[in-house]
């Protein structure tokens, strides 16, 4: 990894798929979000699978990301922060890494790294100094159901999550609630018991899925398995919630 | 039954009189002058708790909030209008007393002698009295009243008429200023009726008359003499409200001594005023802290308990409620929902860097909690960065619960206004009782554009409105010939906008001059006139277009362009893009400029507000296609509100936006009205009120001025549209006010519900 004084504010290059100001459930308070494009996992029910392929992002320099938050980051510094989500931030690494250190370096921004945590045995701990705050993804406890779900290992995940908490870095973790993938009760005890070993997790986040991105997999000519789902019912994401609270774990839905 | 009233009064006129008003109060500045903001700063106790001392409603309070309630669903199947005392012009003292539960009625006094029951004000113009009576179906006036001000006495309305020229009628029809103040009263007008409680109507008559007497033996020019005049007038209402005050039990000559006296007194001096003024907006002023002082001294004497303090604050509300004026349904359809704005200011900082919060502020929002939401008072927060968290979080709590609450920039008013000023209407701050302004409503700057377009010919009645201009007649519009000939057309119509507003407040002042509320202000006081522009958005955007596209005027027969083809895209304003958002900077800063250099009436200072109330639907039905892809009679944006839906990049970005228009050229306010859906604002109620509370700050340290927050899903608005009867007091904010949604026309709820929404991403 070079560090940002090797690179400047040279230009560096990422793929970016879009941005929204004032998201308002990617990180506490009201924020910045960037979505980068680029994902190595598969998932089933994935809502942005138009972020998949790193290609089909548009070339962003870091100057010009840190000009669009300019312009609102009294607001963000007041209200929220930044937070890259994507696709998988750490496909870019190096951008996101640039884009973090600038904003909190010239805007003092909070800062906010949404990922499923799969590339980040390749970073150095330093890396992470300039992230506040990591939303861990963890898609399933129980590793086959993983792979299927997924596509991808889930070892790397718990990795990840076991190294967040020897840094003591501030982390929610998220969990995307689907009938019949993740509702298992036994899978989402041994979740909730796993977390709870995890003393640096603030909060645990139930995602209760839905289908907002199921025209997104057409445009891009991908079959979707999950036309006929519904997303949980409300008993339902009581249920798993009070599973995380039984632990003494913050869990909103 | 009346006997618990009486007693009462006589143990009040008791009291006052065993006890010295001024007790533990300190300073000394405010003692031999009328200082009122300099009490206020050496009393108050500012107040950085919580919200869990408040207390709920009294029995007493609840029985006479549940006969309101049944008199307002009375109002509302007589089609909106109760009753109305045609019989007698409302003055002071037209009407012997009225009530809505003697027993249960903590702080008394009546607009008429019933509740909901409006009056009329002859002053201003038979005319409206007539339509109005007629549209809801009442009875003629009484013939009496109308012979007097046909053969004996002249109205303010036929004063105006008698001035206006060819040119102001001709804007008037074609709808290029509209909402002018010469068909009922201008309000916007706050007394300082603290000055009632604080120091007692004998001390404010005296103060009055050596203000008179320094005139005295001076030549008498035409300034000194209505000075005197007017003078002498305020002295009259003044005796007129000890006199109405007495019709109810109470010597209110000196200063009140408890804290339920004082908030009576004051409310007199106001309930005073609105019967002898039918305003458009009826402002209660900045009262919270000044309140508090008598408050927190009974409190800790022991003379009443927290519920007690709470019930004073509620039955007050309910009064501040209760204001009706009898308006036309032309009135209804520029400001709907029958407002009165009855807008009450707190909050605040103190220029010693304290803030202004006091209990009684958390009090006043707690009115929504006990009495349930409303949309009157208009209950207006003035916001910092430097507020206790404790009240920045319950304003946003209960914002967020209701939808009635609108914040502004204390940041930026400070600076201008000081730590005394209050809200006037929907954005207009005024220093209590050291300024006044003269309100004006607001041309539609979007027809003025159409009107550069079409060399003064209106685009919907084809009749010539401006004269002595040339159309454009290119194929495609030219930015540069567009702006020269759109600045003309502003030379034009801030010209004849000037002159229609010194007639009107020439005759206003003459003919319908408010003496009470002008009693409760110092003598020599700054008069502000108010313009205002509508259709800053429509603009922004049909400029843009015409600079970052190609623009081609589709003309008809007559040579007006109807219509326009775009050809590529352009920037919009909302999405926080300098290249458009600069030129809606630049059109408030050129219209100021214009304006500044006019002659305004009785030396007033001319400002500025971007504001449309609920008239931006009737803008739009009087404005043809606008050429940045806006059909004629879509509504425009309210207030300084990007257009319906192009502000896709979220609300902070809308936020930035509105924020570059800078306050110095729009010192009378830039209103914002924004919506969103509770899932907008985070998960869970406490992450929500977080938010919402840095939001405001980050907004107001961008520079924003003004937001009216909705917190609400659009299902909920249609199904009030489809069940009315199920939401009877669903409160939404609109452009600087807030109104039961019911209420509202039709186009005004689809106007509504069309507004950007801005939702969970």
């Amino acid at each position: 990894m070079q560090s940002s004084a090797d690179l400047g504010a040279s230009g560096l290059i990422g793929s970016v798929h879009s941005t929204i100001t004032g998201g308002a459930v990617d990180g506490p308070g009201l924020r910045f979000v960037l979505f980068m494009s680029g994902c190595l996992m598969r998932c089933l029910y994935c809502h942005n699978p138009d972020t998949w392929n790193i290609a089909n992002g548009t070339p962003r320099t870091v100057d010009n990301i840190l000009s669009e938050v300019g312009k609102v980051s009294l607001f963000l510094k007041a209200a929220g922060g930044i937070t890259i989500s994507g696709g998988e931030p750490l496909v870019q690494a190096d951008f996101v890494h640039e884009v973090f250190a600038r904003c909190k370096a010239e805007y003092g921004l909070h800062t906010a790294l949404d990922t499923n945590g799969l590339l980040a045995r390749n970073l150095p701990d330093e890396w992470f100094d300039v992230v506040d705050l990591v939303l861990l993804d963890i898609k399933q406890i129980d590793p086959d159901k993983h792979r299927r779900l997924t596509s991808a290992p889930l070892e790397p995940v718990l990795d990840f999550a076991q190294r967040l908490a020897r840094m003591g870095k501030p982390t929610w973790v998220r969990y995307v609630l689907v009938p019949g993938l993740t509702d298992d009760v036994d899978d989402v005890e041994r979740l909730a018991d796993y977390v709870a070993t995890l003393k640096n997790v603030e909060r645990v986040e139930i995602l209760p899925f839905h289908k907002m991105g199921e025209y997104k997999w057409k445009e891009i000519g991908v079959p979707y398995e999950l036309g006929d789902m519904l997303p949980p019912a409300p008993e339902l994401v009581d249920r798993v919630r009070k599973q995380f609270e039984a632990r003494g774990l913050l869990a909103v839905a | 039954m009346n006997k618990m009233n009486d007693f009462r009064s006589a143990v009040s006129i008791a009291l006052s009189s065993a006890l010295d008003p001024w007790r533990e109060f300190r300073g000394l500045g405010w003692r031999n002058r009328v200082a009122v903001r300099d009490f206020i700063s050496a009393n108050y106790t500012e107040f950085t708790g919580r919200d869990d001392f408040l207390a709920g409603p009294t029995e007493r309070t609840k029985k006479q909030w549940s006969l309101i309630l049944a008199l307002l669903e009375k109002e509302r199947a007589h089609g909106g209008v109760l009753a109305v005392s045609s019989d007698v012009g409302s003055s002071i003292t037209s009407h012997g007393p009225g009530y809505i539960d003697r027993d249960s009625e903590v702080i008394v006094g009546m607009q008429t002698d019933a509740p909901l029951k409006r009056g009329i004000y002859p002053n201003g113009g038979l005319r409206m009295i007539e339509i109005g009576l007629e549209e809801y179906d009442f009875p003629p006036v009484d013939p009496k009243i109308a012979e007097t001000f046909t053969k004996y006495r002249k109205t303010h309305n036929q004063g105006v008429f008698d001035v206006y020229d060819a040119e102001i009628l001709a804007c008037r029809r074609s709808g290029v200023i509209t909402g002018l103040p010469d068909a009922y009263g201008r309000g916007r007008i706050i007394g300082d009726y603290r000055r009632v409680a604080l120091y007692g109507v004998d001390f404010l008559v005296a103060d009055k008359q050596s203000e008179k007497a320094e005139s005295d033996s001076k030549p008498f020019s035409e300034e000194v003499m209505r000075t005197r005049e007017e003078l002498s007038e305020q002295i009259r209402a003044l005796a007129e409200l000890k006199q109405m005050a007495k019709s109810y039990g109470f010597d209110i000559s000196k200063p009140a001594a408890t804290a339920v006296e004082a908030a009576q007194w004051l409310y007199f001096g106001f309930i005073g005023a609105a019967k002898e003024a039918n305003g458009a907006a009826t402002g209660i002023g900045r009262i919270t802290a000044f309140l508090d002082i008598y408050l927190e001294r009974d409190l800790n004497e022991k003379r009443i308990t927290e519920t007690e303090a709470q019930e004073i604050i509620d039955q007050l509300v309910i009064k501040c409620r209760i204001l009706r004026y009898l308006r036309t349904k032309d009135f209804d359809s520029l400001f709907s929902g029958d407002p009165t704005w009855v807008t009450i200011t707190f909050g605040g900082m103190n220029l010693d860097g304290r803030s202004l919060v006091t209990k009684t502020d958390f009090r006043v929002l707690h009115t929504l909690n006990n009495l349930g939401t409303s949309p009157e008072p208009n209950l207006t927060v003035l916001w910092s960065d430097g507020l206790p968290q404790g009240f920045k979080q319950y304003a946003s709590r209960m914002s967020i619960n209701t939808s009635a609450i609108q914040f502004e920039s204390d940041d930026l008013m400070r600076k201008y206004w000081g730590d005394d000023c209050a809200i006037a209407c929907c954005v207009s701050p005024m220093r209590v009782g050291k300024q006044m302004q003269y309100f004006g409503a607001r041309a539609n700057l979007a027809k003025a554009l159409l009107y550069a377009i079409n060399g003064g010919v209106d685009e919907i009645s084809g009749a010539k409105v401006a004269e002595g201009f040339d159309p454009i007649t290119s194929e495609v519009l030219d930015y540069d010939e567009v702006m020269a000939k759109f600045d003309q057309m502003q030379d034009w119509l801030c010209n004849t906008y000037v002159r229609a507003m010194n007639a009107i407040h020439y005759m206003h002042d003459k003919y319908a001059y408010e003496r009470l509320m002008m009693a409760l202000h110092d003598r020599d006081v700054l008069r502000t006139m108010a313009f205002g522009l509508a259709g800053l958005s429509i603009v922004a955007d049909s400029l843009s277009a015409i600079k970052y596209a190609k623009v081609k005027p589709i003309r008809n027969a007559q040579g007006i362009a109807i219509d326009f083809e775009i050809e590529g895209d352009f920037p919009k304003y909302g999405n926080n893009d300098d290249r458009v958002d600069g030129i809606a900077v630049a059109a408030t800063e050129n219209f100021m400029n214009k304006l500044k250099a006019q002659h305004c009436y009785r030396g007033s200072t001319p400002t500025q507000s971007i504001l449309t109330i609920t008239s931006n639907v009737v803008y739009g039905q009087k404005t043809g296609t606008t050429p940045g892809g806006r059909k004629a009679g879509e509504p425009f944006a309210p207030g300084a509100n990007p257009m319906h839906g192009r502000d896709v990049n979220g609300f902070m970005a809308a936020g930035a936006s509105i924020a570059k228009l800078p306050y110095e050229a729009n010192l009378d306010g830039i209103s914002w009205t924004a919506s969103f859906t509770p899932q907008s604002l985070g998960k869970t109620l406490a992450d929500r009120v977080n938010n919402m509370s840095n939001c405001l700050d980050g907004y107001c340290k961008t520079g924003g001025f003004h937001i009216n927050v909705n917190v609400m899903d659009r299902e909920t608005l249609l199904d009030a549209m489809a069940h009315p009867e199920e939401y009877p007091t669903l409160t939404i904010r609109v452009s600087g006010y807030a109104v039961n949604f019911v209420k509202l026309t039709r186009e005004q709820q689809l106007d509504v519900i069309s507004r950007t929404f801005h939702q969970a991403a």
